[in-house]
């Protein structure tokens, strides 16, 4: 009995197996708290009214939200983020959808040489062509305006917006629209009435991660936007606290944790009715 | 009208959906390289009677560049903050994290790779913040030092790459951990069962067999990364701001410093030109990429 117990390696599989997961639990809970410590700041400075950069200065206090909570300094920004955001996420879905439908439908040698264009394109570094882009701004008239700001974040949101919105148009069946031409249908409103409406979760995804995208992107809105009351809120966080000599930390602090509500509103709900595995999807152009 | 013409008519209109989406990238992607390749020829600048009226100076920027010592430098900070960050601190550490969900309590690893996607999520800018609160003079690990009896007031300028290599694993490493995550869950657990059966140890199962089947994931895992890192800009403008002096400038952010502030766009455009054409590079390695994956 004895022999064939050490030999059996069942037997000795439990305790070396806890080891290895007492090793590997330690080290997980490690690399847990390094990812956290960075983010702890925008907690403890933010209920701080006499907040510094270090996250060992404690206080407790709703001053700095009641601070930052007024129209200058909060309202316009977060309005600007949302037309911004909004705007391009309904362009970049609406242009998406016609994009990808002949490409989904018709094989052909166009189909694959477009298809591989806009793959290039969606792997354009954007950040690196931001001076080129600016100095084109300048001439078309178009620097400091809103609405150039969104049609050039429209553009770079297509390719990945066209390359997804295609893979998911693959799966929708072509024989439902066969029976809407069948009834007369032209191909445009067998695209609306009967494609579009099969792909609602597809739309959502893809504009929720553009959304999503658009509201955390920095540097094109610094680029191309120059007056105050028309900054987005990632760079009026930039230009408001980060160059005003003697800077409100605990005022900062309350400030980015307020602009990332959405984000984190986001996250946990594609992370609990989607999966963790879809944020990849919009994360690949930035 | 012959049978051909009107095939090939039929066939453009069956592609007309596609010009808005195309008008608008050929307007603002195309467009930008387009001019970029003709301004980087000029005297192009933001001020003056140049900003008015450029003039044509051929490859005088070009030249400029490949003579001045900061753009060698530039270009190896480049380089380092690729390799550093995304080819060895990213890709690793995303692997490992991803080994690990398999390995640790189900609990543990969920709440560990939410931090881990926290730190990915949250919005750029404000990323860079906590980064800086971190590491600047006055900051927690300023203050930890003082605890220690270490002196860690300036370490953005005496480390300033360091931290940037750093501050990038820790906003990035997520990426590489869902790619990875998703790519073991795709392996057969019939293969590494055969394996261990066969007598695999852990090192060989992970090298021999799991390494091997996820090749495809991980070159399109680090091509992409690669891409990501040679985008990297607001990390370095919030934390070092490029400097001290150019010891954390890479292209994008010189790029960006000699356009604005020292006002010589037609400079900064052809850095931009060089780093478009690196990025073309990888986007077509990455496509030749994703072909042969749909061959296989």
């Amino acid at each position: 009995m004895k022999t064939e117990a050490t030999l059996d390696p069942r037997m000795n599989a439990p305790h070396r197996y806890d080891w290895m997961k007492l090793v590997a639990a330690v080290l997980t809970a490690l690399i847990g708290f390094l990812f956290a410590a960075p983010m702890l700041w925008l907690l403890v400075a933010s209920f701080n009214t006499h907040a510094t950069l270090s996250s060992f200065n404690l206080g407790f206090s709703f001053q700095n939200f009641v601070k930052v909570f007024n129209m200058q300094t909060f309202g316009l920004p977060i309005v600007n983020s949302l037309i911004i955001s909004i705007g391009t996420s309904v362009l970049v879905v609406t242009f998406s959808v016609l994009a990808a439908y002949p490409l989904s439908r018709f094989r052909s040698k166009t189909t694959n040489r477009t298809v591989n264009a806009i793959l290039f394109a969606s792997c354009l570094p954007i950040t690196a062509m931001m001076v080129p882009v600016y100095g084109i701004f300048v001439q078309l008239h178009l620097i400091d305006s809103l609405t150039g700001t969104v049609l050039f974040m429209t553009a770079c949101g297509l390719p990945q917006g066209i390359f997804m919105m295609k893979n998911f148009m693959d799966s929708v069946p072509v024989t439902l629209e066969e029976a809407a031409w069948v009834d007369g249908a032209t191909r445009m409103q067998a695209l609306f009435h009967v494609v579009v409406p099969l792909m609602v979760p597809s739309l959502l995804v893809i504009f929720i991660s553009e959304f999503a995208g658009n509201w955390g992107n920095f540097f094109v809105p610094f680029m191309l936007l120059m007056s105050p009351d028309k900054e987005p809120a990632a760079v009026s966080i930039y230009t408001f606290f980060g160059q005003h000599g003697t800077v409100a930390y605990g005022q900062l602090a309350a400030f980015s944790l307020l602009y990332s509500i959405p984000i984190l509103i986001i996250y946990e709900v594609t992370n609990r009715y989607i999966g963790n595995q879809t944020l990849l999807a919009g994360a690949v152009k930035e | 009208m012959n049978s051909s013409t009107r095939k090939k008519l039929i066939n453009a209109e069956h592609y007309t959906p596609i010009l808005p989406a195309a008008a608008m990238m050929v307007l603002f992607l195309l467009g930008p390289i387009i001019w970029s390749l003709y301004a980087s020829l000029t005297d192009y600048s933001m001020v003056g009677s140049t900003a008015v009226n450029p003039h044509f100076v051929g490859l005088k920027n070009y030249v400029a560049l490949f003579t001045d010592p900061v753009f060698p430098k530039s270009l190896w900070l480049t380089i380092l903050l690729i390799l550093a960050s995304a080819l060895i601190g990213q890709n690793i550490l995303g692997m490992v994290l991803a080994l690990l969900s398999q390995k640790a309590p189900r609990r543990l690893t969920k709440v560990v790779d939410s931090i881990v996607v926290l730190a990915w999520v949250i919005p750029d800018i404000v990323g860079c913040y906590c980064a800086y609160a971190l590491f600047a003079g006055g900051g927690t690990l300023d203050a930890l030092g003082k605890v220690v009896g270490a002196d860690w007031s300036a370490l953005l300028y005496y480390h300033p790459m360091t931290i940037v290599i750093i501050v990038n694993v820790w906003r990035g490493t997520a990426f590489s951990m869902l790619i990875y995550q998703a790519a073991l869950n795709d392996i057969s657990k019939d293969v590494i069962e055969a394996a261990e059966i066969d007598g695999a140890n852990a090192w060989q199962s992970f090298f021999r067999i799991k390494l091997p089947i996820m090749r495809h994931s991980i070159l399109t895992n680090l091509m992409l990364i690669t891409l990501q890192t040679l985008s990297v800009f607001s990390i370095i403008i919030v934390l070092t701001g490029g400097g001290p002096g150019t010891n954390s400038s890479t292209l994008p952010v010189l790029a960006y410093l000699e356009a604005f502030n020292f006002s010589k766009l037609g400079y900064g455009t052809a850095i931009s030109v060089i780093l478009v054409v690196v990025g073309a590079l990888f986007s077509v390695l990455y496509i030749k990429l994703l072909r042969t994956n749909d061959e296989d």
